[in-house]
C-alpha cells in the first residue's frame, strides 16, 4: 500500500486555496442528495454536521451520550490558538504554523499545519458570530493570553471553560440543523461497526444504549469524530465514556492507524490520591502564566510547604528553561516533574507531585485578579483535593490527557478507506508527537468549521447519488457480526470485573508506554497486554441482558478494543527508535535528558494495518518533507 | 490518601438507592451497604465501589448517568438526600467529595423526579425535553463562513461577563428537580438572556423567547412561582435574575410578536 497524503502542489502559503478551488462541487441542488453520517458531536463532529447541513446534505449524528452538548470537548479549559496578531506582539500565520511543528517536534506535515493556521482565524470569528461570550478587555475587544511553546498571546478564553463556550457555540449551530430537519440527531447511541460496500464507507452498526437495538445506518460517507483513545490508561483527563470503539473497529475494517503512541501526559493534572480512583482532573495549563512550578531542594523535605524558604526552593523549569520558563510545552514540563519525583523530590504523601504555587501573583495582583482569572480552577481544585489554593501551593502530577496519534488521513482528511473520513483528535495529522495547548480546540473547529465542508464535497461529487438500501447483504452481515460480538461477551460469565481489566490494562500502559519507555518495558508489555486480553475474553463478567441499559456491557465492548489498540500503541513505541515529543524512549535522550531524535531514519508518518486477530499489525511509511522549517533540536532554554 | 488528610477514616455507609428496571416498570427503594469508604473519594467513586461490590454478587449494577467527572458536562444528575447533586452547595454530584459525609450515615438516592424527566433506568432519566427547547431557538441564526472580523463587533466587557455567567449553564436540569413546580424556567432563562444581551443575539430576541417558552410548555415543564430553589440548587450558580430577563423578553415580545 502507498499512502498518498494528497498534499497540492505550489508554495505552502497557497496550497489551501489552491486545493479549494481545484476540488469538485457539488451543485446546491443535488447536496440534498447525499446523506453523510457524523459519529461524535464534540467540537469536529457537530461543527462538521451543522455545517454540512447548511450546505444542503442530510446529516445523521450519532452521540454515547444523553446530548449531544456533553461531548467531551466540553471539558477544554484554557483556550484556543488563533494567529491573529490582535496583540501587535508579532504573531502572524507563519509563526502559529512554526510554533505548531517545533511543538509537535517536527513529526507533523507542514500542508496540514500551515492550512490549520490559516484558518485560525475564521474559527474565532465564527464562534463571535454565534454567541460566544469569550474574555473581552474594557474596550470591548478581545482578550488574549499565552500558553505554552510560544512567546505571543494568541489563546482566546472564556474563562477555565473555552471548551465549554465553543461547544455550546456548535451545539447550537447542530440544533439549529436539527430543528430545520436537515441533521437527524442520535443520542445514546454507540457505533459498533463500519459497513463498506465496494470498497467504500457506506454506513454503521449502532447499539441504541437504552433499547439494546442494533441498527444499521445508510450514507454516502462517514465522518468519525469520535475523539482520542486516553483512556487505554484507564486514569485520564478523558471522560469516563471517552472510547476508541468506533476509530479501533473502523481500523481492523482497513483504515491505517497513524502514530499510536504519540500521547500527550499533561503536566498539571490533580494527583492520583487511591486506588478507587476513576478519573484525573486537568488543571488548566494557563495556570502555569502565574503559577510557579517547584520541589524542595532537598530529597526527602516533608515541612509545609509554606514553610520551606525561598531559597531552599527549585523552580525547576525557571532554572532550566530561562526563556521559556514555566511555560515550556507539556511534554517537556511532564517529563520534569517526573524527573523530580524520581530524584525522590516529589510532595505530599504519595511523593508523587510537585507544587504549582500562585503565591507571587497574588502579592504581585492581588486576590481579585487571580480568582477573576482563574476562579473556577482554584474552586474544582479545592472540591476535590479540600485545600485552598489561595493560602497554600497546588499538588500536580502529570496525567495522560490527549492522544496526538489516531486514524491516518490524507490532506482531505479521509482515511485509507474511501468515503471514510476522521477529524478532530480522532485524526493523527496536526500535532507530530507532542500537542501544544489551546490547539486540539482550534483543529477540531478547523477540521469541522472550514476544512471537511470543501473536502467531502470532492469526492460525492464524483460518486453517484444512488443510496444503498440497509437491506444490502453487507449491512445484513455486519449486523449479524455486532450480534455476535456481543452475545460472545455475554455469553464468558466468567468472574473478574470490566473495571478489573481496565486498571491492570492502564496500569501495563503507564508503567511501560507512558512518559517513559524503554525497548525492554515494551517487549515485557505487549506480552502482558496479550495474557490480559486471552484472560478477559475467558473470564469477564458482565451480568443483564443486551435489551436492556446495561452499563457493564457498553463498558465491556470499549475494554475489548482497548485491549487490543494498546498492544499497537506498544508496537509504535517500540518501533521508534528515537524520542520525539510525547514519545521518550530512554534509551535516547541528550546528556541533559531531553528528546533526542533521529531524523535520518524516523522522520516518518508511522501508520499501522490491521491484518486479524493476534496477527502482527504491518507498518506502511509516510515520509515527511520539511520544505519551510529546518529541522532542529528543540531548545526552550 | 491524598496530602491534605492523612489521618481520615475510612467510613461505613447505608445506601437507599431508586431501582427500576425500565420506564414501564415500577420502581422502589433497595438498601446496600457500603464498607471503607475513603473520605477522599467522589460520590460517584463511591458508586462505583458499590456497583463492583453489586457485580461481583452477580447483581445488575446501578445505572446512573455520568460522563466527564469534572463538573462541566451536566450528565450526572442524582437526588441526594433529598437534594439536587446532594448537600454542597455550587457543586455537581460527581464533584462532591464524600468527606462532606460521616461514618454510619443512611444517604437516600433518588433519580430527577419531574415530569417532563421519564425514568429510563434507576437513576438514569430522559432529558431530552432540554435538548428539544434549545432546538427551538437556542441559537444565533448564522451558517458557516461569511461573518465579520471578531473585532467588529466591541461587546462592553461588562455585558461579555454577564452573558457569559449565564451561558455557564450545564444543562443538567437540577433547577427543574428542585422545583416543586417541575419548572424549567431557569435553564431556558439562562439561554434567553446570555443571547438577549449580546449584540449578536438581539435580531432573534423576539422569536427565540416566544419559541422557547412554547416549547417549554408543550414539553409539560411547570410554571415559575418564585420560589428560588432552582437558583439555590444550580451547581454553575446560574442566578434568579436571568428568569426576570426573560419575564421581560417574553413580555415585550407577545406585545410586539414578530411571529405572524
Amino acid at each position: 500500500m502507498i499512502l498518498d497524503s494528497k498534499i497540492p502542489d505550489g508554495p505552502l502559503a497557497e496550497k489551501w486555496d489552491r486545493h479549494k478551488f481545484n476540488v469538485k462541487l457539488v451543485n446546491p441542488a443535488n447536496k440534498r442528495k447525499y446523506d453523510i453520517i457524523v459519529v461524535g458531536t464534540g467540537l469536529a463532529g457537530a461543527s462538521a454536521a451543522a455545517t454540512l447541513a447548511e450546505l444542503g446534505y442530510n446529516v445523521k449524528a450519532f452521540c454515547y451520550q444523553d446530548s449531544p452538548r456533553r461531548a467531551h470537548s466540553i471539558a477544554a479549559q484554557g483556550g484556543i490558538n488563533a494567529a491573529k496578531n490582535y496583540q501587535n506582539d508579532g504573531d502572524s500565520v507563519f509563526r502559529l504554523f512554526y510554533d505548531t511543528i517545533k511543538g509537535g517536534d517536527y513529526r507533523a506535515r507542514e500542508a496540514n499545519v500551515y492550512r490549520l493556521a490559516q484558518v485560525s482565524v475564521n474559527i474565532i470569528d465564527q464562534c463571535v458570530a454565534q454567541g460566544v461570550p469569550f474574555a473581552r478587555e474594557y474596550g470591548g475587544l478581545l482578550a488574549n493570553r499565552s500558553f505554552g511553546g510560544a512567546q505571543v498571546s494568541r489563546t482566546f478564553y472564556a474563562r477555565g471553560q473555552t471548551g465549554q463556550q465553543l461547544l455550546l457555540g456548535a451545539y447550537s449551530a447542530l440544533n439549529r440543523q436539527i430543528a430545520y430537519g436537515k441533521v437527524k440527531m442520535y443520542p445514546r447511541t454507540e457505533m459498533l461497526d463500519l459497513v463498506m460496500v465496494d470498497g467504500k464507507a457506506r454506513g454503521i452498526i449502532t447499539r441504541h444504549l437504552v433499547t439494546g437495538k442494533i441498527e444499521s445506518h445508510s450514507a454516502h460517507a462517514v465522518i468519525l469524530a469520535t475523539g482520542g483513545y486516553g483512556n487505554v490508561f484507564y486514569l485520564s483527563t478523558n471522560a469516563m465514556g471517552s472510547n476508541a470503539t468506533a476509530a479501533w473497529r473502523a481500523h481492523k475494517k482497513g483504515a491505517l492507524f497513524a502514530n499510536p503512541c504519540f500521547t500527550q501526559i499533561h503536566p498539571t493534572c490533580i494527583p492520583v490520591s487511591g486506588g478507587y480512583q476513576s478519573k484525573l482532573t486537568l488543571m488548566s495549563e494557563s495556570l502555569r502564566n502565574d503559577g510557579r512550578v517547584w520541589v524542595p531542594k532537598a530529597v526527602g523535605d516533608n515541612r509545609n510547604p509554606n514553610d520551606i524558604p525561598e531559597d531552599e526552593r527549585d523552580y525547576f523549569l525557571e532554572r532550566k528553561y530561562p526563556s521559556f520558563g514555566n511555560l515550556v510545552p507539556r511534554d517537556v514540563a511532564s517529563r520534569n516533574a517526573k524527573l523530580a519525583c524520581d530524584e525522590g523530590r516529589g510532595v505530599g504523601t504519595t511523593k508523587l507531585a510537585v507544587y504549582l504555587d500562585f503565591a507571587d501573583v497574588i502579592k504581585r495582583d492581588g486576590v481579585n485578579t487571580v480568582s477573576q482569572k482563574y476562579g473556577n480552577l482554584f474552586e474544582m481544585y479545592e472540591k476535590i483535593t479540600g485545600e485552598n489554593p489561595y493560602t497554600q501551593p497546588m499538588r500536580i502530577y502529570p496525567a495522560v490527557h490527549y492522544t496526538m496519534g489516531g486514524l491516518w488521513v490524507d490532506y482531505n482528511l479521509m482515511t485509507t478507506i474511501p468515503g471514510l473520513y476522521a477529524t478532530g483528535e480522532c485524526n493523527f495529522s496536526d500535532h507530530g508527537a507532542n500537542r501544544l495547548g489551546a490547539s486540539a480546540l482550534m483543529q477540531g473547529l478547523a477540521d469541522g468549521y472550514f476544512v471537511i465542508p470543501y473536502t467531502i464535497g470532492d469526492y460525492l461529487a464524483q460518486m453517484p447519488a444512488a443510496r444503498v438500501e440497509t437491506t444490502h447483504p453487507a449491512f445484513k452481515e455486519a449486523e449479524t457480526a455486532v450480534r455476535a460480538d456481543v452475545d460472545r461477551l455475554l455469553n464468558i460469565n466468567g468472574s473478574r470485573t470490566v473495571d478489573d481489566f481496565h486498571k491492570a490494562l492502564g496500569h501495563i500502559m503507564w508503567d511501560y508506554c507512558g512518559m517513559a519507555r524503554n525497548a525492554e518495558g515494551l517487549q515485557f508489555a505487549k506480552q502482558e497486554i496479550r495474557k490480559l486480553r486471552e484472560e478477559f475474553w475467558k473470564d469477564v463478567k458482565i451480568v443483564g441482558v443486551n435489551e436492556e441499559l446495561n452499563v457493564t456491557l457498553e463498558k465491556a465492548a470499549r475494554v475489548a478494543d482497548f485491549l487490543e489498540l494498546g498492544e499497537l500503541m506498544v508496537d509504535d513505541a517500540l518501533n521508534r527508535n528515537e524520542s520525539c515529543g510525547g514519545h521518550f524512549r530512554e534509551e535516547y535522550q541528550t546528556p541533559e535528558n531531553e528528546a533526542l531524535r533521529d531524523d535520518e531514519n524516523y522522520t516518518y508518518v508511522a501508520a499501522w494495518e490491521y491484518t486479524g486477530a493476534n496477527q502482527p499489525a504491518v507498518l506502511h511509511k509516510e515520509e515527511l518533507k520539511f520544505e519551510n522549517v529546518k529541522l532542529t533540536q528543540r531548545s526552550y532554554k | 490518601m491524598a496530602g491534605n488528610n492523612p489521618n481520615s477514616k475510612p467510613m461505613n455507609l447505608t445506601l437507599k438507592i431508586w431501582r427500576q428496571k425500565n420506564f414501564q416498570s415500577a420502581g422502589k427503594m433497595e438498601t446496600y451497604q457500603v464498607k471503607d469508604i475513603s473520605p477522599e473519594m467522589s460520590f460517584l467513586e463511591m458508586m462505583d465501589v458499590l456497583n463492583e461490590d453489586l457485580l461481583r454478587q452477580g447483581i445488575d449494577p446501578v445505572a446512573f448517568d455520568h460522563d466527564c467527572r469534572e463538573g462541566i458536562c451536566g450528565m450526572c444528575s442524582l437526588y441526594i438526600n433529598g437534594r439536587a447533586h446532594g448537600p454542597e452547595r455550587g457543586t455537581t454530584t460527581c464533584q462532591l467529595h464524600m468527606r462532606k459525609f460521616n461514618d454510619g450515615d443512611t444517604i437516600t438516592i433518588e433519580p430527577w423526579r419531574a415530569g417532563p424527566f421519564p425514568v429510563l433506568k434507576d437513576l438514569c432519566v430522559d432529558r431530552s425535553a432540554m435538548d428539544r427547547i434549545q432546538q427551538a431557538g437556542g441559537y444565533i441564526s448564522v451558517n458557516t463562513g461569511g461573518v465579520p472580523d471578531a473585532n467588529e463587533i466591541p461587546i462592553p466587557k461588562a455585558i461579555a461577563d454577564k452573558a457569559f455567567d449565564a451561558a455557564t449553564c450545564i444543562q443538567c436540569g437540577a433547577c427543574v428537580a428542585a422545583c416543586k413546580n417541575g419548572s424549567a424556567m431557569l435553564f431556558v432563562s439562562a439561554k434567553v438572556s446570555q443571547l438577549a444581551m449580546l449584540p449578536q443575539g438581539k435580531v432573534e430576541r423576539k422569536t427565540r423567547v416566544e419559541n422557547m417558552v412554547a416549547q417549554m410548555d408543550k414539553e409539560g415543564f411547570g410554571a415559575c412561582t418564585n420560589i428560588g430553589s432552582c437558583a439555590a440548587e444550580c451547581p454553575v450558580g446560574i442566578s434568579l435574575e436571568n428568569i426576570a430577563m426573560l419575564n421581560r423578553e417574553y413580555i415585550n415580545a407577545t406585545f410586539t410578536s414578530e411571529n405572524v
